[in-house]
């Protein structure tokens, strides 16, 4: 791939064999899309390595290819190649693009213009920014009907109303008068996808169409594109999530550094995957695996988690507490947690509606439920980052949330807490190294006159919290803001690991995260909980996460817990229909 | 995981590519901002004249290789009173600044630290000062502490100090509210430790820039004040003072006019696109 002169020569060669030639495309029909030896890269043409390196593929009408990859392996950019959007400095080569039947290289941007929307849509991930704040969103999709059809007014609205009622919006008439943050996060991404096919392209490109949404939604969104499959629009998905396009891709490509390394029929490549890339993305898949099973086969040493970060301490016991192994083996207690939010209409809200549970040592509580159910409000109650209108937080069996902050201190370093985005909670100034060092370096102000004997300490400390999480000394210098989704995670459990927790909140702690990066993620918490004797509240809208980490679960609903017990009890015999609502959504892999 | 790859996207290519080279503006900004530094500590270095030196012999000469600006009324070398007066103005600007991020440093730590009380009376304080246009406000305090090159600076700070305040509230309160600072609670750490090593440094360090970007305007407002007959007065060698000694031979003799004004703005010019530099360069860092 680095050789410049496979570069220039895109040969056969860089095409690996697998199903080239997609089996279900009727002859004479016109595919969708056809991209034979798709080559993309940025930059001076010929100068750097391909972002895509000869990309084959093709869409019948009434047919989804699913296209399938991890950050970075160049889904988005073949998605956009297709609508002429790769980017100014973008070069774009094939042997073979065309779109409903016709050839679309070297097209101008007039050209392109004509063409998208017509020939092609595209739905994203994000509907809230895709969509003109200011405007109703039935105006949006008229925009792209005055555009290409000489249709009047009149006409207008009703394909309009004729779009949003085939996206099975509620009440139709009425929604498309709304703007885009009036609608929810659902209701957004069906008028993103009325607006896509508002003039009946052949080809609709979703590119993770839904990977902002809560589970149910997800379904229904996937029910939609299944739908509008059988009405005969080709379909391009687009996801890092193979148990999601599993639900309505008729073929899986799997795309690896801008390489399709694996094609064929859906069930194929899900039950008898060839390569090790798809694999490993199907074994990362939580949903249905037992607790303690390794997610990511491919590192297959486990991580031996030293505890050299707390030396100067016994290990298996922290600072200033040494009677707690007779303390109860409640580590975290919530009793009856009530907080009320005024809305900015000046009526009250019940974010969390008399929650109550315990976190056992050294197990894991899983709260699951959609976005507004209050799961992080709960987790901030937990950490007494907001003060409950009514009910107590008991930390290792003492008062934490009825306190003075001032006394909760002393408690604090029994709580390590795990942010869904890690970046944000990192002090943009500081490199990972003062991001750990102020960490291990505790309440304790370690300036001027304190020696160096402790700030070499401290390093040590530092380096064991590196290789506990599994990442290299080199990272030490480097800032938050340049490092993967994953090495933010793994460093931010190393900053919640710094004082010697008994308790980890994590909120979200995988859910921005690729399936793949998440199952290491996964699995690293998994190793930690078992060797530091962790207790986890572990938060998540993703069912399958919540079974794989959890020996309890609690499921909220509306600022409720509305089912709680085992995990295995609880995915197996569900008893309150919203748990069984959404166990039914989740995407799984095999029937 | 688009957010990712534009996330990653974005940090990979301006990081790499334009930051770290420097724009033509900006070199141009450098070399002028260099060559006003010169001016302003050694005058004689750039321009060897005496700036008061009259020789009427010689007024109102056109710009030619013996007098670059030309002569004003008196016979003296424009070039040399513009480069003499350099040293006046970068330091009226600078104090301006100076005074007017420290008096909004000061009402900003107050709205923005202690609570919704204080809050609300600077608030109300600084909306009343926001009601006068800035010079207006140079003007009224001019208008009690009588003319002169201490006064306009004072002046002049007083009048950008409420922008700077409001700035730096929104810049604390942004910051407090950061998941960052969330994070340092949730480890332990009491407000005042927060406070100094997180809160303050990521808010204060837009001022810097906001500071470069503010000496181009103070400048420009001291001169205004000059100009007005409020700040240096003639003959001294202060271009806003300049700029108003010329206006009355503006038909015969531009250049008397011309070549303070070019001054004034260009350096506001350069304050500005230098201050742009060091902004992206520091959101990059």
């Amino acid at each position: 791939m680095s050789d410049e002169t496979d570069v220039g020569v895109p040969g056969a060669a860089s095409v690996t064999g697998a199903g080239e030639g997609p089996g279900g495309v009727a002859a004479g029909v016109a595919p969708a899309v056809r991209v034979r030896n798709l080559v993309v890269g940025f930059g001076p043409k010929d100068g750097a390595d391909p972002v895509l390196n000869g990309v084959s593929f093709e869409v019948a009408p009434g047919e989804c290819l699913a296209i399938v990859g991890e950050s970075g392996s160049g889904k988005s950019v073949t998605a956009r190649s297709l609508l002429g959007l790769a980017g100014d400095n973008a070069w774009v080569r094939a042997d073979e693009l065309s779109l409903a039947g016709s050839d679309v290289q070297n097209l101008s941007e007039a050209q392109w213009r004509r063409r998208r929307g017509r020939d092609v849509g595209l739905v994203v991930q994000d509907a809230l920014v895709s969509l003109d704040p200011l405007r109703p969103v039935g105006r949006e999709i008229a925009d792209s009907l005055r555009l290409h059809t000489r249709l009047d007014a009149a006409a207008r609205h009703t394909r309009v109303l004729e779009a949003l009622e085939r996206v099975g919006l509620p009440d139709a008439g009425n929604a498309m008068r709304k703007r885009s943050g009036e609608l929810s996060g659902g209701q957004r991404q069906r008028a993103l996808i009325a607006a896509a096919i508002a003039l009946d392209p052949p080809l609709l490109i979703a590119d993770e169409p839904t990977t902002a949404l809560d589970v149910t939604v997800q379904a229904q969104i996937l029910d939609l594109l299944a739908t509008l499959k059988r009405a005969g629009t080709g379909i391009l998905l687009i996801s890092h999530d193979l148990a999601v396009v599993g639900r309505i891709a008729d073929r899986i490509a799997v795309l690896c550094d801008g390489r399709i390394v694996e094609q064929g029929p859906a069930d194929e490549v899900l039950t008898r995957p060839r390569h090790p890339v798809t694999r490993t993305m199907i074994a990362a898949i939580p949903v249905d695996k037992p607790r303690g099973l390794r997610l990511n086969p491919r590192a297959a040493e486990p991580v031996l988690p030293s505890l050299s970060y707390q030396s100067g301490v016994a290990p298996g016991s922290s600072p200033d507490d040494c009677d707690r192994d007779t303390s109860p083996t409640t580590v975290l207690e919530a009793i009856g947690l009530v907080k009320r939010f005024t809305r900015p209409d000046g009526s009250e809200q019940l974010a969390v509606d008399s929650v109550s549970f315990r976190l056992e040592r050294g197990t894991t509580l899983g709260i699951v439920g959609e976005s507004g159910s209050g799961k992080t409000t709960s987790a901030r109650l937990a950490l007494a980052l907001t003060r409950p209108d009514a009910g107590e937080v008991r930390v290792l069996g003492q008062a934490f949330s009825a306190v003075p902050e001032k006394e909760r201190r002393a408690l604090r370093p029994h709580l390590g807490a795990v942010y869904q985005d890690a970046l944000s909670s990192f002090d943009p100034r500081l490199s990972v190294e003062q991001v750990l060092r102020d960490a291990v370096a505790g309440g304790a102000r370690r300036t001027g006159r304190v020696g160096a004997s402790a700030g070499a300490a401290d390093r040590l400390r530092v380096l064991g919290l590196l290789e506990a999480v599994g990442l290299p000394q080199g990272l030490l210098g480097r800032r938050p803001l340049s490092l993967s989704g994953g090495q933010r995670q793994r460093v931010s459990i190393a900053r919640a690991l710094a004082s010697g927790p008994q308790i980890l909140i994590c909120d979200e702690p995988v859910s921005s995260l690729d399936v793949t990066v998440q199952a290491q993620v996964l699995d690293l918490l998994d190793e930690l909980q078992r060797n530091l004797g962790l207790s986890l509240l572990f938060i998540s809208h993703d069912l399958g996460v919540i079974q794989h980490v959890s020996d309890q679960v609690a499921v909220m609903l509306d600022g409720r817990i509305v089912e709680t017990g085992a995990t295995a009890r609880v995915f197996a015999a569900p008893e309150h229909p919203y748990t069984q609502a959404l166990l039914g959504a989740v995407p799984r892999i095999g029937f | 995981m688009s957010d990712l790859e534009i996330q990653a996207g974005l940090g990979r290519s301006p990081r790499t590519s334009p930051s770290h080279r420097f724009g033509v503006a900006e070199v141009l900004a450098g070399l002028f901002g260099l060559f006003l530094i010169t001016a302003a500590l050694f005058p004689a270095l750039v321009a060897p004249g005496d700036p008061l030196g009259i020789d009427p012999l010689s007024a109102f000469q056109t710009p030619s290789p013996a007098h670059w600006f030309g002569t004003d009324e008196s016979g003296r070398d424009i070039y040399t009173r513009v480069s003499h007066g350099t040293g006046s103005s970068l330091l009226i600007g600078t104090l301006a600044t100076m005074i007017g991020l420290g008096l909004g440093l000061v009402l900003g730590t107050l709205a923005g630290m202690l609570g919704p009380v204080v809050d609300f009376t600077v608030n109300r304080f600084l909306e009343v000062l926001f009601a006068f246009p800035g010079l207006l406000l140079a003007l009224l305090f001019i208008l009690i502490f009588g003319p002169g090159v201490a006064t306009a600076t004072v002046a002049v700070g007083l009048a950008t100090a409420p922008g700077y305040a409001r700035i730096i509230r929104g810049q604390l309160i942004l910051v407090r509210s950061s998941a960052f600072v969330e994070a340092a609670t949730v480890l332990g750490r009491s407000p005042g430790r927060i406070l100094v090593r997180h809160v303050l440094p990521n808010a204060l360090a837009p001022l810097f820039v906001l500071g470069t970007l503010g000496i181009g305007q103070a400048i420009v407002w001291a001169s205004a004040l000059s100009y007005l007959g409020l700040g240096a007065a003639p003959p001294a060698a202060e271009w806003g003072a300049m700029l108003a000694a010329g206006r009355t031979y503006i038909g015969s003799a531009w250049w008397m006019s011309f070549f303070p004004g070019l001054f004034i703005v260009l350096t506001a010019v350069s304050a500005t696109a230098l201050g742009r530099g060091i902004e992206r360069r520091m959101r990059h860092a």
